[in-house]
């Protein structure tokens, strides 16, 4: 490892540290917000990991969440809570291969598309398959606090900054990035197209379902139509992109604010969130085409900066 | 005695009702440059879609060394051993243009990862005359350039054979003699090339061996010589009148 990877693994670590007190120090309402916080940076961060360097955007997460919910809804009676992650992240990984394997030729557009209908799909037939057995939702009630909670998340969110970091210094990261810029090259170059979308499309999956089952316990009442709301998968999408995709820390620097005003506005006016997500959505395309990194690698290169 | 490398055998490819290439056979030997020739739309990129894997022949094999290509997907064939430039330069836009050429080391036919691939990049981006650009962003580049970046890359992979799709079409005249004596000089290290051209130029000083394609049939094959004083190829550019 270099200074420079040495240096930045100090703060990061020095990072999670402060965010782990946050129980001790912080009011019940900020520990409600950082837990919300830590959610969407552990969703939007590994969503980026595959949407970053491709530009496929997926609207699948929805789909990986409310799986993971489920787990936890079905299992949390019978099992030790810390399998259920485990079991839902492995459930998230083969859904995710599934999609990634039928998707395979897609691109651009129909991806998208592709990816949305499949997480309203999934509803459905959780929908249907309770209503066949005569249930509607289903209570979690669990012990489980919600610093467990917050906590379980940042050790997830931990992990998934690990892995990127990996990723991004792989073979495959750097496959994913060549395919992004020009799939035909990627392919003449000797990459495996096929086999390094499915392989890193299976991350989110997995991070996204285990995610919802960490969670399951907070909404104590589960159902099909709130635990696969694809508000989510939107949202995660606009949090990341208006961070930026261009470094792992990027997702984060836009889940922050956009959650802040998400709270903000819930509160004084909570008709108006969806103008929240379109008006973020305008700033990106318009103004902010590599979100929040893009902006600072600009003024950066301006200023002369360096670090 | 130089050893057949290539192999191509009745390859014929058809979309829908077109023939695209029909009936089409020719070896190529080690360390030799080949060239395809003929009129526009006479089959030739078609040709070299069809040995790099872009799409599968209608029938017919394609081997190299012994292992067949045809019909195998595109990362295949450049693992076996079959780099390529495309007609319309191709490069990696968000990449820098040593990150371009370890594209295509790291996942070639020979692989090279880490500090390996980078050197091995560097040299080879010398080795073209491009040694200050490494770092730039590829927008930053000449016409010349970003083709020399794409052969570095094609390059990178170490392939058993190169096939360059009209690499000196739309270059100046000043430009085209550094690339004719860039390819030579590969030639001279030794490397198998099959180059599409129309630059008839290039054609006469590079290739050992010529085949020329016309409504996408192999009419005439031969030294550049040969080939160009053929009547039936006369007649293919040229028209009845000229031949």
């Amino acid at each position: 490892m270099t200074a420079r990877e040495i240096r930045n693994f100090l703060i990061a670590a020095g990072l999670l540290a402060l965010c782990a007190l946050l129980p001790v120090y912080g009011s019940p309402y900020w520990l409600t917000m950082g837990t919300t916080m830590a959610m969407f940076a552990v969703l939007a961060t590994s969503w980026a990991l595959f949407s970053g360097p491709t530009h496929y955007i997926s609207l699948a997460t929805a789909a990986f969440f409310g799986v993971g919910t489920f787990v936890t809804g079905l299992g949390f009676q019978a099992l030790p809570f810390w399998a259920l992650p485990l079991i839902a992240a492995g459930i998230g990984a083969v859904l995710a291969a599934l999609v990634g394997l039928v998707t395979l030729r897609l691109s651009g557009v129909y991806f998208v598309i592709f990816t949305l209908g499949m997480a309203e799909m999934v509803r459905q037939v959780v929908t249907w398959v309770q209503n066949q057995t005569g249930h509607r939702g289903m209570y979690v009630l669990t012990s489980i606090t919600e610093r467990e909670i917050y906590w379980m998340l940042l050790g997830l969110g931990a992990l998934v900054y690990l892995l990127g970091w990996l990723i991004g210094r792989s073979r495959l990261g750097f496959a994913l990035r060549i395919i992004g810029n020009d799939e035909t090259v990627a392919k003449h170059s000797g990459i495996d197209t096929a086999l390094a979308k499915v392989a890193l499309f299976m991350v989110p999956g997995a991070v996204a379902a285990a995610t919802g089952a960490m969670l399951a316990p907070r909404y104590i009442y589960i159902e099909p139509a709130t635990a696969f709301a694809p508000l989510l998968s939107f949202q995660v999408v606009i949090m990341a992109l208006l961070g930026g995709t261009g470094r792992l820390w990027g997702p984060v620097a836009g889940v922050i604010p956009f959650t802040l005003l998400w709270e903000v506005i819930t509160r004084q006016a909570p008709n108006q969130t969806l103008l929240l997500l379109g008006l973020a959505f305008l700033l990106i395309v318009y103004v902010l085409p590599g979100g929040f990194v893009g902006l600072w690698d600009r003024l950066r290169r301006r200023y002369g900066g360096h670090g | 005695m130089s050893r057949t490398i290539l192999e191509a055998r009745n390859v014929t490819k058809r979309f829908g009702g077109l023939v695209a290439v029909s009936d089409v056979s020719f070896d190529v030997t080690e360390h030799e440059v080949m060239g395809i020739i003929g009129p526009n739309g006479s089959g030739k990129s078609t040709m070299i879609n069809m040995i790099s894997g872009s799409f599968a022949p209608s029938s017919g094999s394609i081997r190299l060394r012994g292992a067949e290509l045809a019909g195998k997907p595109a990362h295949k064939v450049a693992r076996l051993g079959v780099g390529r430039t495309f007609q319309l330069v191709r490069l990696l836009p968000e990449l820098s243009v040593i990150e371009n050429v370890m594209a295509g080391a790291a996942f070639g036919h020979r692989r090279r990862w880490g500090h390996e691939a980078e050197h091995f990049a560097r040299s080879l981006l010398e080795r073209l005359g491009l040694g200050q650009a490494t770092g730039m962003p590829v927008s930053a580049l000449t016409y010349i350039d970003t083709k020399r970046v794409e052969l570095a890359r094609a390059l990178a992979g170490d392939p058993k054979v190169l096939l360059l799709d009209e690499w000196l079409a739309g270059l100046n005249p000043t430009e085209l003699s550094t690339g004719i004596a860039l390819i030579r000089s590969l030639r001279e290290e030794g490397r198998t090339i099959i180059l599409v051209e129309h630059v008839m130029d290039a054609i006469r000083s590079l290739c050992d061996r010529c085949v020329v394609m016309s409504s996408g049939a192999k009419i005439a094959e031969g030294t550049p010589a040969e080939v160009l004083s053929d009547r039936e190829v006369i007649r293919a550019y040229l028209g009845d009148g000229d031949a």
